[in-house]
């Protein structure tokens, strides 16, 4: 193979700082901005969960973000190869994250799918009186219980079908040609429609009602330890830290970067979103409870309960421009879901460009179709909902968090690589990191995901995640938390095959081309 | 709305929003160097 090709390659780079930042922001607004953070704020002491919430955005969020930025922007490899510098059994880290991203996509496209669905169903809010029923059985056709797959539902399959051709044709066209072009039209589109959903939210008789729930503060949450977990949460699975997702879209960025800058903006571009998203939902909540003379608390849920149950109920119920107001609404699921999944399906198609030489339209056919076809044939099921419901759970709080615990604690306190990393960011970096940053990653962050990931073990423990069956969570929970372990497990044995290149000579080209640039 | 709900409000509209325009006004005040001899954009 061409050995030139692995130290010095033409990498692929984002075309402007816009483009990257566009697209990284596009990764980190998901679905969880617009039906996690209002529920979780509300639930937490309303007003009050700023407080916690910001100290998390800078005491973990932001900290995060460039410590990604940085490990990917300095080793220029996706996950496991910007790793494999640090220490070769860290690469580990990396195909963990490729391996949550592979199962986090196959079940992200489908709720697309669905969104793609209710935006069509929004025309003349075909979802009837019931929509919940209409989701379970009408739609979704769920079987009663969890189990394993029985038969197909047509009418998920198709859309899904059509959510994994869009994404994967413009993971073909690249990082400049597809993911930063897509996203330069997908971010300001939903900027604008949401907006559009917003001031119509507003403008609705009780949505004061509804800003008033979310905003009264209850400064006694703030004693309360489980509000600092649920605000450290919300901003550890709403930025899109550790799935590796940030490390392979810095890869793309030219040497000279602002990387704590960068994070900054995007730290705050996301929270931005999530706050409107927090004021449309409640000020929609609110009309709901003052038309049916109930209290908000009786209105409010969230997941997708919140999208798929309580949205349309309430888009039924709205006195003019409901057909508008559903397109809207399930049109802006859709584009922040879409704009996740083409960073969630990046991770996995750059880890095998960067570990097996391929080009990127092999490497998107096979392991981007791989990845759509699991998807296709899991998920479009009856037994789908259950099976994605305790996938999604399990991968996140043994998964995604477990793996963000042991990358800190990897690179603050086993290889000690903090004050290396601090000093690349500083090259390039307008606002300079301080012993601060230090801190945060390696006492702050530990504790927080530490405790995070103990708590909820004990809920584990206490009882079944929502009383499914033992047997079924063995196989679509906990099986898949093993699965995705022993995967990276494997994949760190197997030797690379070109010569791999050790931490300093692999990019001295690179790190005193970004110094001399500084001094 | 109470008062305290509407200061809280404006508030996290502030901070946060705030925060925004603050890190993106800083950010555009410190460009990156000019392009690089750029590496095939394609493929």
């Amino acid at each position: 193979m061409a050995e030139h090709k692995l130290g010095v390659e033409q990498r692929e780079q984002w075309g402007t700082r816009a483009g990257f930042l566009m697209a990284a922001i596009g990764s980190a607004i998901g679905l969880g901005n617009i039906w996690r953070f209002p529920y979780i704020a509300y639930d937490n002491g309303g007003g009050a969960f700023l407080l916690p919430y910001l100290i998390a955005l800078f005491t973990a969020g932001i900290p995060l973000l460039i410590l990604e930025y940085t490990i990917g922007h300095r080793y220029r490899g996706a996950a496991p190869r910007a790793f494999l510098p640090l220490a070769r059994p860290a690469q580990a880290i990396g195909w963990w994250q490729v391996a949550m991203c592979f199962v986090i996509a196959t079940y992200y496209a489908v709720i697309i799918a669905w969104a793609v669905r209710y935006t069509g169903f929004a025309v003349g809010q075909q979802w009837g009186d019931d929509p919940e029923t209409f989701l379970m059985s009408d739609f979704l056709q769920a079987s009663d219980s969890p189990g394993m797959i029985s038969s197909y539902v047509g009418g998920v399959a198709w859309p899904l079908i059509g959510v994994w051709v869009v994404t994967l044709v413009i993971v073909a066209f690249g990082i400049r040609r597809g993911v930063e072009k897509a996203n330069k039209i997908f971010i300001p589109l939903l900027i604008v429609l949401f907006l559009i959903l917003v001031v119509r939210a507003l403008f609705l008789p009780g949505a004061a009602t509804g800003l008033d729930a979310l905003f009264s503060p209850d400064w006694a949450a703030i004693t309360d330890g489980q509000v600092w977990i649920a605000a450290y949460g919300q901003i550890f699975f709403s930025l899109s830290v550790g799935f590796g997702i940030m490390i392979t879209y810095a890869s793309y960025l030219r040497r000279r970067a602002d990387l704590t800058g960068s994070a900054l903006v995007a730290g705050f571009a996301n929270s931005s979103f999530e706050l409107l998203a927090g004021i449309g939902v409640f000020a929609t909540v609110g009309f709901m409870a003052v038309q049916s003379g109930i209290g908000v608390n009786d209105v409010v849920t969230d997941g997708i309960g919140l999208a798929f149950v309580a949205f349309p109920q309430i888009i039924s119920t709205l006195p003019g421009g409901a057909t508008l107001f559903g397109l809207l609404f399930f049109g802006c699921l859709v584009v922040a879901g879409v704009s996740s999944l083409i960073s969630i399906v990046q991770v996995i198609v750059s880890s095998v460009q960067d570990r097996t030489g391929m080009r990127r339209g092999p490497a998107v056919a096979v392991v981007g179709g791989g990845t759509a076809l699991a998807s296709i044939l899991l998920f479009p099921t009856k037994e789908g909902l259950y099976i994605l419901d305790a996938a999604d759970h399990f991968i996140n709080q043994y998964g995604i968090a477990l793996a963000g615990l042991v990358t800190v604690i990897t690179v603050s306190w086993v290889l000690r690589k903090l004050g290396t990393l601090r000093d690349h960011a500083n090259a390039s970096s307008a606002v300079p990191l301080g012993r601060w940053w230090v801190i945060t990653l390696s006492v702050i962050t530990p504790i927080i995901l530490g405790w995070m990931t103990w708590d909820s073990l004990r809920t584990e423990l206490a009882s079944n995640y929502e009383d499914y069956p033992t047997s079924f969570l063995l196989i679509a929970g906990w099986g898949v938390v093993i699965a995705v372990i022993v995967f990276a497990v494997v994949m760190t044995l197997i030797p690379w095959r070109r010569t791999a290149p050790d931490d300093e000579h692999f990019h001295l080209n690179t790190v005193e081309t970004a110094e001399t640039g500084r001094r | 709305m109470s008062t305290g709900a509407i200061i809280m409000l404006l508030v996290s509209i502030t901070l946060v929003w705030g925060g925004l325009a603050a890190s993106i006004i800083q950010l555009r005040r410190h460009p990156d160097p000019g392009p690089e001899p750029e590496p095939d954009g394609s493929e």
